[in-house]
């Protein structure tokens, strides 16, 4: 726990905290313009989850404690990990935690917190979101460890700062087999994490196809609130740590003011320009049958394990 | 007189006099007796693994105990670890066994079996020659096939798995039996410290079946591929605490004879051994939690799990081995502590599982979870300990599986770079069962959780559930505090893995040190549960107070669920557990091969009006069908065919007589 960590973990906390209502809110717009409406403008997310915190909270009867923690729960998980992942700098506020598969747990652990709390209402929808979302979490979670570990076999850590670092010390690596399959596989997965399309559709009501909404439907209120500024962050999270994994340039390795500021412009640059291909990307694509999501997330499976094969035949001795 | 002679003077002591309270005492006073007198079992073997970690060692000779061979009995570090897990679970179980008994379960032979099977398992890991570790063995498998058998008055299903149990269990001792003779043929006597000294002489080959013998009898022991059929079986249909002491205590005796015969006895060896057993644990891993994500039974569920854990427990030993034979010292003290670790971890969270399954079928009188739910208003200190046991078991963050399958991760991932060939392809592919599992094991214990205990009763025995006795809920409280101990602060057991596996893989340095945070000696890595659950807590203190400040003040209300407005619809429309796992199942189908039929009844007056649409679903063991049923159907077709050879007629066996002296003599002349 250094200087650095602390100062840069509180910034990145504070930026995905703050930022995450504005992404979605700026990936709607440009969905928005692309589909010649107007939109509502980048602050509608904002405007939306102040309504909400507003709101009085209700919890259908027979609902227990694990109702009433999920959304805290979501949302402190996803927190957790802004502050320790390196997104603005290399340094992470509590070290320890800042593993690969702690990250990756603690996000899981946030899903199945609301996943039993999709449970608990004791509806049917809950119980279908719930069965949805753990069917992909149970594809994606293998997925999302054995690419990283693809990046992290080079490093010899799985620690994310030490990867982080390592893709600035020696650019080339960035542009190797194993980084381009490793990069397409993650991109799959956070897609299909994310709950957005093709996987799921973010903004449908329609009870059918929904994943994400369906374990959401008995939440109102403050909760409600907590539970989509959770999925906004989770998002940036996602998107963060695929920017910085691949591009990690403009972050900061001093706690120099110039270089915070630095990290912060490239954080934000990065996250929002990752955030508008992805919407783009959304405008053009229309959404995949459940059963034929298991395909999608099988095929950057096996990308995933072709990036370790290929890091292992590409490895230097060290 | 050390802790090592003390404690197990006092378990041998305790476990005799409590089958003898048991056969003795009438029927309403036996369990208490029997129950402390099981509890002080298992705190013996406690106390005395306690000791042999801390160094103490123990050996003991008693030439008159068995006839011919005589007993000889020696306790080690790697002894000392098996008997403090199994005198652990012992505790917890017999605490939770008193309160159980009540439940129909104190007839005379069980409660005196009980003792008795904790008793043999404390003994076999300090057996110290062939004859008598194969006596101990054997004595295990007994009294635990009696325990099997307990309930079968009730259920026909108790006898069908007691016949399973007791075949498998025994083929699986005598491949035990055959390799540890051959290995002894090579050696002075029978005892362990002469198999060491001969170990160096045994040619590639004597030493191969040797190992690969034991590896069959041990595995069939631990519920690893392809031997595992037996487990599921008997685990459901076993007493709950019973199920416990095996799923938690008796299964890693197979790990420990891995260990014993591979590491310790043979000295290591060539690189296709540990592979071998890589690539079981890897299968079974992947197979056991697809197999549980799939089932209904409670029970089943968790004894599927054990197959999964045991073999996550063998990817580590088989890493540790590949790598000590690649010369590795490191990596393999790693790989080595994490199977350990993971013994350890998975003693305790499913001693917990399953007790807390047992007050669920003390309670509902059912195991299958599309008849549960709603188990949180009735039961609410079961569920939160299954919730604590299903959260450890998914290896999410403040659960003790979680430490232990990032320590596996680590070993695999350094191991990559550094070795050539074969584990080029290996690791990658262990990495990816590893996660894979971790993956599905979370959506099988998020089913379990969720649809067995949260939600809406979907019957009126789960509806009308009330808690367990005091007792029960003791001994779930006993596992429930040692799950949340390993998960917080890990490093409580860590000198105590660093100390075998420093004996084993003789390296000074302990793979992993640290109190607070957990550091890899030799190779980075680090990892913090505690200060990672420090770090979630005071996050979500601060969102609690924010969203306090911010938000309404008004208190939550409690309405009716929305249900997008179709109102307050029956039970029966929740999701059950079948109805969970059914995409999975479909993402896999092509693994798991489910069985569906559907039979339409018409009415007899016209074929176009239906009566009834009944759809069955199952999900068969695959391999059972692929592996077992022929070579069942082998033997049924045989004795089929020999039932011809014996009609009856007393000509015909003279003839049999005389035709195969005969036949002797002819061989005896060619011979000579």
């Amino acid at each position: 726990m250094n200087a650095l960590g602390v100062i840069g973990g509180i910034l990145q906390c504070l930026l995905v905290i703050g930022g995450a209502p504005l992404l979605i809110g700026m990936m709607r717009q440009v969905r928005a313009r692309l589909e010649g409406r107007a939109g509502a403008g980048i602050g509608q997310p904002w405007r939306d989850l102040r309504k909400l915190l507003r709101k009085e909270s209700i919890a259908p009867h027979g609902t227990g404690e694990v109702f009433r923690v999920a959304p805290l729960l979501l949302v402190s998980t996803t927190a957790v990990v802004a502050l320790v992942a390196p997104f603005v700098t290399t340094a992470s506020a509590v070290s320890p935690v800042a593993d690969l598969f702690a990250v990756v747990a603690l996000l899981a652990l946030g899903t199945v917190a609301l996943a039993l709390a999709g449970l608990d209402t004791g509806t049917a929808f809950g119980g279908m979101g719930a069965s949805r979302e753990m069917t992909i979490i149970a594809l994606v979670e293998p997925t999302l460890l054995v690419s990283i570990f693809a990046l992290s076999v080079r490093v010899g850590s799985t620690d994310l700062g030490a990867i982080v670092t390592s893709a600035l010390h020696d650019p080339a690596r960035v542009i190797s087999p194993v980084s381009l399959l490793a990069a397409v596989a993650l991109g799959v997965v956070i897609i299909a994490e994310t709950g957005r399309l093709p996987v799921d559709n973010p903004s449908t009501h329609l009870e059918l196809t929904m994943v994400h909404e369906a374990m959401t439907l008995e939440f109102a209120g403050r909760d409600l609130a907590l539970v989509e500024w959770a999925s906004a962050m989770r998002l940036t999270v996602f998107l963060g740590l695929l920017a910085n994994l691949f591009v990690p340039w403009g972050i900061a390795t001093s706690a120099a003011p110039l270089a915070l500021l630095v990290g912060v412009a490239a954080f934000v640059a990065k996250v929002a320009l990752l955030g508008g291909l992805l919407a783009v990307g959304e405008v053009f694509a229309a959404k995949l049958r459940l059963f034929r999501v298991p395909e999608l997330l099988a095929g950057s499976f096996l990308l995933a394990l072709l990036a370790v094969a290929a890091s292992f035949f590409l490895a230097q001795p060290h | 007189m050390n802790l090592v002679e003390a404690g197990l003077g006092a378990a041998v002591a305790a476990g005799l006099l409590s089958a003898l309270l048991a056969l003795t005492f009438p029927r309403r006073m036996r369990p208490v007796p029997v129950g402390v007198g099981t509890a002080v079992v298992g705190a013996g073997g406690a106390v005395a693994g306690a000791g042999a970690l801390a160094g103490q060692s123990c050996s003991v000779e008693f030439p008159a105990l068995l006839p011919l061979f005589g007993a000889s009995f020696a306790v080690d570090e790697l002894s000392g670890l098996f008997l403090a897990v199994t005198g652990g679970v012992a505790i917890a179980v017999a605490v939770y066994g008193i309160g159980y008994a009540r439940h129909g379960l104190d007839g005379r032979c069980v409660q005196a079996m009980t003792p008795l099977f904790v008793l043999a398992m404390l003994l076999v890991p300090t057996a110290d020659s062939v004859g008598t570790f194969l006596v101990c063995w054997e004595l295990m498998a007994l009294t635990s096939l009696v325990l099997v058998l307990a309930e079968h008055r009730r259920r026909d299903t108790v006898v069908v798995a007691g016949r399973w149990y007791a075949v498998m269990t025994h083929l699986g001792a005598v491949a035990i039996m055959i390799g540890l003779l051959v290995a002894a043929g090579h050696a002075a006597d029978d005892s362990f410290p002469a198999l060491r000294a001969a170990a160096a002489t045994l040619t590639p080959t004597a030493a191969g079946v040797v190992f690969v013998l034991t590896l069959a009898g041990f595995t069939s022991k631990a519920g690893v591929l392809p031997l595992h059929a037996w487990l599921p079986r008997a685990h459901p249909e076993a007493p709950s605490h019973v199920s416990a002491l095996m799923s938690a205590a008796m299964v890693n005796l197979g790990i420990y004879g891995i260990a014993r015969v591979g590491f310790d006895l043979l000295g290591g060896g060539p690189a296709w051994w540990w592979l071998l057993v890589l690539g079981l644990g890897a299968l079974s891993a992947v197979y056991g939690i697809l197999q549980a994500a799939m089932s209904a039974d409670l029970k089943r569920l968790l004894g599927n799990s054990t197959t999964e854990n045991m073999g996550l427990v063998l990817i580590g030993l088989g890493a540790a081995g590949l790598f000590a034979s690649g010369g590795d010292r490191v990596l393999a003290g790693v790989a080595l502590a994490a199977a350990l670790l993971h013994v350890i971890n998975h003693a305790a969270f499913k001693t917990l599982l399953f007790l807390a399954a047992g007050s669920v079928l003390r309670a509902t009188g059912s195991r299958d979870l599309d008849e549960l739910g709603g188990l949180r208003t009735g039961m609410p200190v079961t569920t939160w300990c299954f919730g604590l046991g299903a959260l450890a078991a998914s290896a999410l963050p403040p659960g003790t599986a979680f430490v232990s399958e990032w320590l596996l991760l680590q070993a695999l991932i350094h191991g990559l770079p550094a070795s050539g060939g074969a584990t080029a392809i290996v690791m990658p592919v262990a990495v990816a069962a590893v996660a894979l599992t971790a993956g599905l094991a979370v959506a099988t214990f998020v089913k379990a959780f969720g649809v067995g205990f949260l939600a809406r009763p979907r019957s009126s025995a789960a509806a009308e559930a009330v808690e367990s006795p005091p007792g029960m809920l003791a001994g779930m409280g006993l596992a429930g505090a040692a799950c949340v101990v390993l998960a917080l602060l890990p490093s409580a057991v860590l000198p105590a893995i660093a100390s075998v596996s420093t004996a084993i893989s003789g390296r000074a340095q302990p793979a992993v040190s640290g109190v607070i945070t957990l550091r890899l000696n030799g190779v980075a890595g680090a990892l913090s549960p505690l200060l990672l659950i420090a770090a979630l807590l005071a996050v979500a203190a601060v969102f609690f107070a924010g969203v306090r400040l911010i938000a309404a003040r008004r208190a939550p209300r409690a309405a009716r669920s929305w249900d997008c407005g179709a109102g307050p619809l029956p039970a029966r429309t929740e999701y059950t557990a079948t109805s969970f796992a059914e995409p999975l199942q479909r993402v896999f189908d092509d693994v798991v091969q489910p069985e569906q039929d559907i039979d339409v009844t018409h009415h007899r007056e016209s074929s176009y009006l239906v009566h009834a649409v009944e759809y069955r679903q199952r999900v068969p063991d695959r391999l059972e069908r692929r592996v077992y049923e022929p070579v069942l159907k082998l033997f049924a077709a045989w004795g089929e065919t020999a039932r011809g050879l014996a009609n009856g007629s007393m000509h015909r066996y003279l003839g049999y007589g005389f035709y195969t002296v005969c036949g002797l003599l002819i061989l005896l002349v060619v011979i000579r």
